[in-house]
């Protein structure tokens, strides 16, 4: 039986309301194989692992190797493919690296309503997908998000800050700031403190009095700024008090806040929202369809949020989303997609930093060397 | 300090201890321990006219070289005093005391052409360009290598090297010399050709040189006075005819040329003679030199050349006459070494001339041979 | 050599030089079979690298294969206005069939290089090549403006061809205006010229540091007695037996402002609590930590060298009127210039290709140009800048070496 066919049949048969059983009778005739999957590591790869490997192991048996090589995703693709032996089964990555992949044909084009499971109520995945989690060769998991966080501490508790406009008051909210070493996000929050509107901000960045203006803000908290690289460095600079402020994804710190009690908090405001999710390397889509299919229902995707605070990339989810497996906190609130957070959200324009990253990189470092 | 480098009447140089006046160098009570357990050197006293050439003699690790190092301040006395010229040197560093030296493997400046390793002692006493080539060019002349200025160490040979670092010891005009082995990487010729260079220089100077040397031809040709160390102390001071003649212990007699020895123990004192019963049996008439009273036991010394063969019809009588067997000949050229057994001694040498009149023998064979007592020393034990 | 009339033969008749000649052969057959391996080894880890390396640094084959008809097309093109119809159509064919192969990729990349906006162009328009219709001018200049811009052609035209010195010129903050000449980049792009001179003074520096602070270690270890040089001896070893990363962040943990150092200097009372000093992630921190780390590479050529020097060269020295110090300065220390050299080059150039300890306490102001190797490796996934930055450093690196080579000699190095 060819795997496409078993599929349909499950689609045709109903069970994509995700019954654990029927899909397990699916796959019995399915060879046990390790599937290799690069990921992102850290508490990211825990919650994938719980949601995703541990359950789909038990089901049929495969063995699931979690490799955290995500950070250079493209760079390990491109190697695996210029040697002809790509290992990989399966990877976790940006939408913007997916499409430069997709474009080197790196990896598998998908088809998401012939590939995906339907929505329990039957929606089909390309009307259940948020906008912009179903690219070309890709499938998003997770909406997670670029947010500043602060040490509550640092602050009176009549004056804690709540906007990006404060990250960069270094008057009334004093102290060092820790961003990412990198011109995303930095760039277009530096735009949105210095006054302009959200929806102009990347047309901004087009024009070099915009690029101009966005350093010239940033000049003016340069000497603040402590510049990290690795997602584990705010939270420790926050919990060190290193920093009154810090960039992170918003994961990083809502798990410093819950499971070590920092007393830390979000600016939800400009947050800068993106997606993340699968990509298969070129020849491995029969490999992995059956697991993609599992990874990617709506109840899955919500079980994902019980282990780490980004949203569901399925609209279906949203309403499953539950409580923190380890504290039982209500998860919902702390989701960039939860209203009240989202209302001044950014959605990061990957084709805009897909042609303007090599120089405006460049730039920056120009900038910070200066 | 001499003024020049031209020939100085060399101060004639006798057997004794130098004066306490007149002495140019002293050694009072130096001991030198390394490790605070043993002493190197024990009770070194050592007294040095001005012109003279003292060796020190010994075998390696007789404490010989740590005096000469403690002269030239690279090592402190534990204890005891070195004077120089009458001043106490012990606060002096090496570089103020102005002594030249000449070390085993030459210690020639492997960067520095042999003009500029001999400029250099001239240039930290700042003397002038014109004096420095002027005393350098002296310096190659008197060891007789002119044209090799310009040469590095590593180009010149064994010996030459050995002349460069002799001219560096003395180019700034040194009152004394120290020389630390300076032969002993020389293969045999060469050293008695440098031997031969050195005392001329030493005479043409009349500088005062202090020499360490393990090889006791060297020092029986080339020295004044002789030291002989062993064991951190030293056996005997003396002139080297008086060493080889007259050794004053068993160790002199053994180290300093060739000796026959014969165990035993005074039996009875005869005037200036004493008699010793070896432990063969036989009985000696012998020159108490370093013996206790009747019963103590002695070593008997007797150079092979001061023994004699007898014929039957000897006109000469020796107060010691024995039988011997010969055990063994050995021809040397101008003499035949003969190796007998007498008196319970089966290695006792006999040297005779190859001459007319002594009759060839062989293994086997018994002669006759006898020494005066006054050739036979009686050492200590 | 002079030709003897009749030839030297061995006993049986054959000519001697034939008979050495054969014998010889047959040892150096032996020699090279022992050090195939090696060899082998070497080709494949060490020159085919480099080569590959070198080959990508002036690589540029993403124009003219992936738009083969587009460069054809614009042959007889004037430079003057925007080309016509046939070329707009030929570039149409040759995006429509890479879209169909699946990779248009590099070529977007190649392009947005040299002209931001060009990977979108290509992206963009490749997706709409569907229902695309001519004329095709039209209908291309409506799917994206750079299409309709002068320099967007002139830029097709120059990176046709299979070479290009684009990444060496970047490599050294220069860049190729639409006309083909070289300028500087804008101020505000200038990057690797001046990590170039970091990379190289910071690395002098370090030299420095560790000929300073290794050579009175290197004369203890060669003039101690044997039983305490060699407890020194190991304690230099030691950090050869610690992993590199644990040295550097070791040099966090004292460095840092809530660090070791720092607290105790606090405690103290030297500096002020809110005064801490800044010592790490900057050039202080990568100074301090490449200096412990390279010290063995300056004390062990120095150590082998001063062993050979005997201790009577001093003692001549001191006993020919010198003081220590002119002793010192005169005669020992030339005698180690060769360990100096040695040591230097050594350090120097593995200095400069360090590049995980300036990454890690090297903070913003202690970057060497090594970092943006890996970071076009990784993250730009630039290889031919990087290729290009990395074949300055290894062309710096052998001139260096051949410059040590004129004045020291190479067979003057040992080490240990």
């Amino acid at each position: 039986m060819k795997p496409i066919t078993r599929n349909r049949a499950l689609k045709g048969a109903g069970i994509a309301v995700a019954g654990l059983s029927a899909l397990a009778v699916a796959v019995s005739a399915h060879a046990q194989q390790t599937l290799n999957i690069v990921s992102w590591g850290g508490a990211y790869s825990m919650s994938q692992e719980r949601a995703y490997h541990e359950p789909w192991m038990e089901m049929t048996g495969d063995e699931i190797v979690n490799i955290d090589r995500s950070a250079n995703a493209l760079a390990g693709l491109r190697s695996q493919s210029q040697a002809g032996n790509v290992t990989w089964d399966l990877v976790d990555m940006l939408p913007a690296d997916a499409m430069i992949a997709c474009a080197e044909g790196l990896i598998e084009p998908l088809d998401h309503d012939e590939l995906l499971a339907d929505a329990p109520d039957g929606t089909p995945p390309s009307e259940d997908f948020v906008d912009g989690a179903l690219g070309e060769c890709f499938v998003a998991s997770i909406v997670y998000s670029n947010i500043v966080g602060f040490n509550t501490e640092m602050f009176p508790e009549d004056g804690q800050p709540s906007t990006i406009e404060d990250v960069f008051d270094l008057e009334n909210y004093p102290g060092q700031r820790a961003l990412m070493r990198r011109p995303i996000n930095n760039l277009e929050w530096a735009l949105i403190a210095d006054g302009v509107d959200r929806d102009d901000v990347y047309d901004m960045l087009e024009t070099e009095e915009g690029i101009e203006r966005a350093f010239a803000k940033l000049d003016t908290i340069k000497d603040n700024v402590i510049w990290w690289e690795e997602g584990a460095q705010p939270p420790q600079l926050l919990a060190d008090r290193e920093v009154a402020f810090a960039s992170a994804y918003n994961g990083r710190i809502f798990d410093a806040m819950v499971s070590e009690n920092q007393p830390f908090d979000i600016i939800w405001d400009a947050q800068v929202f993106e997606l993340d999710g699968w990509v298969v390397p070129t020849g491995k889509l029969d490999k992995v369809r059956d697991y993609l299919y599992f990874a990617t229902d709506t109840q899955r995707l919500a079980d994902q949020a019980q282990y780490i605070s980004y949203g569901p990339a399925r609209l279906s989810s949203s309403d499953l989303v539950s409580t923190h497996a380890e504290t039982g906190i209500e998860m919902t609130p702390h989701m960039p997609t939860y209203e009240p957070n989202f209302a001044t959200a950014i959605q990061k324009d990957d084709e805009f930093w897909a042609d303007y990253l090599d120089e405006l990189s460049q730039r920056f470092d120009a900038w910070l060397a200066q | 300090m001499t003024d020049t480098l031209e020939a100085q009447s060399a101060t004639p140089a006798g057997a004794g201890q130098a004066g306490v006046d007149d002495a140019f160098a002293r050694f009072t009570n130096v001991q030198k321990s390394y490790d605070g357990v043993e002493l190197v050197v024990k009770d070194f006293n050592l007294d040095i006219r001005k012109g003279e050439f003292v060796t020190l003699l010994g075998p390696s690790g007789s404490g010989k070289t740590t005096c000469l190092m403690m002269m030239a301040g690279f090592e402190t006395p534990t204890h005891g005093e070195i004077l120089l010229k009458g001043e106490p040197i012990s606060g002096l560093p090496p570089h103020k005391r102005g002594i030249g030296m000449v070390f085993q493997n030459y210690a020639l400046f492997p960067h520095m052409t042999v003009a500029e390793n001999l400029a250099f002692p001239l240039e930290v006493r700042h003397l002038s360009k014109a004096q420095i080539k002027e005393k350098v060019a002296r310096a190659l002349a008197m060891v007789r290598l002119e044209e090799f200025g310009d040469r590095r160490p590593a180009q010149l040979s064994g010996g030459q090297q050995q002349r460069v670092a002799l001219a560096r010891a003395l180019v700034f005009e040194p009152e004394l010399v120290l020389m630390d082995e300076p032969l002993g990487a020389l293969d045999k010729n060469l050293r008695e050709e440098m031997q031969y260079e050195i005392k001329r220089i030493h005479a043409s100077l009349g500088v005062t040189m202090i020499y360490v040397t393990h090889d006791q031809t060297e020092a029986l040709t080339m020295s004044d006075r002789i030291a002989v160390f062993n064991d951190g102390v030293v056996q005997q001071l003396a002139s080297p005819d008086e060493l080889y003649e007259r050794p004053e212990n068993a160790f002199v007699a053994y180290f300093i040329g060739e000796n026959n020895r014969l165990l035993g123990e005074v039996s009875e004192r005869l005037g200036d003679d004493c008699r010793v019963q070896l432990d063969s049996g036989d009985t000696v008439i012998a020159k108490p030199v370093a013996v206790g009273g009747v019963g103590s036991r002695t070593t008997l010394s007797l150079r092979p050349e001061r023994v004699s063969i007898l014929r039957g019809d000897a006109a000469e009588q020796f107060d010691n006459q024995f039988t011997a067997t010969v055990q063994e000949v050995i021809y040397l050229g101008d003499h035949l070494r003969t190796r007998v057994s007498v008196c319970g001694n089966e290695d006792f040498i006999l040297k005779t001339p190859n001459a007319q009149g002594f009759g060839v023998m062989r293994p086997g064979q018994q002669i006759q041979v006898g020494w005066s007592s006054a050739d036979c020393r009686a050492l200590d034990a | 050599m002079s030709d003897s009339a009749a030839p030297l033969t061995t006993a049986d008749g054959v000519p001697l030089k034939v008979s050495l000649r054969r014998a010889v052969r047959r040892s150096k057959f032996k020699a090279l079979l022992l050090v195939s391996p090696l060899l082998l080894f070497l080709g494949i880890a060490f020159v085919i690298p480099i080569f590959e390396m070198l080959s990508r640094s002036v690589a540029n084959p993403e124009v003219s294969t992936s738009l083969p008809r587009t460069v054809a097309a614009l042959e007889n093109w004037d430079r003057q206005a925007l080309p016509d119809e046939p070329v707009f159509e030929a570039l149409v064919e040759d995006l429509r069939e890479g879209q169909a192969a699946r990779n248009l990729g590099l070529l977007a990349s190649r392009l947005n290089y040299e002209r931001s906006g060009m990977r979108s162009a290509i992206n963009r328009t490749a997706r709409g090549l569907g229902s695309m219709e001519p004329p095709y001018r039209e209908a291309m200049l409506d799917a994206h403006a750079r299409w309709g811009e002068l320099d967007t052609w002139k830029l097709i035209e120059r990176e046709s061809s299979p070479y290009t010195m684009t990444y060496y010129l970047s490599a050294l903050d220069r860049h190729l205006t639409p006309d083909g000449e070289i300028t500087m980049a804008p101020d505000n792009q200038q990057i690797h010229v001046s990590l170039f001179w970091r990379t190289f003074w910071m690395s002098g520096l370090i030299t420095l540091m560790t000929l300073l602070l290794g050579y009175p270690i290197a004369f203890l270890l060669a003039n101690l007695p044997l039983r305490h040089s060699n407890l020194l001896m190991i304690l230099v070893l030691l950090p050869f037996w610690t992993s590199l990363l644990v040295r550097t962040t070791t040099w966090i943990a004292i460095l840092q402002s809530q660090g070791v150092l720092n607290d105790m200097m606090v405690f103290l009372g030297v500096i002020a609590d809110e005064a801490r000093w800044q010592m790490i992630h900057n050039k202080i921190g990568t100074v301090v930590a490449m200096t412990h780390i390279l010290l063995p590479f300056m004390i062990l050529p120095l150590y082998s060298v001063m062993k050979t020097i005997p201790p009577s060269y001093m003692r001549a020295a001191r006993s020919l009127g010198g003081r220590p110090f002119l002793c010192f300065r005169r005669v020992y220390f030339p005698l180690t210039i060769p360990g100096i050299a040695a040591g230097g080059i050594l350090v120097f150039i593995l200095s400069i290709g360090y590049y995980i300890t300036p990454a890690l306490v090297g903070g913003q102001s202690g970057r060497f140009i090594t970092n943006y190797i890996a970071y076009h490796m990784q993250t730009s996934l630039n290889w031919g800048l990087a290729a290009a930055i990395a074949s300055i450093l290894l062309f710096v690196v052998v001139v260096f070496y051949l410059v040590f080579n004129r004045l020291v000699g190479v067979d003057k190095v040992k080490l240990g």
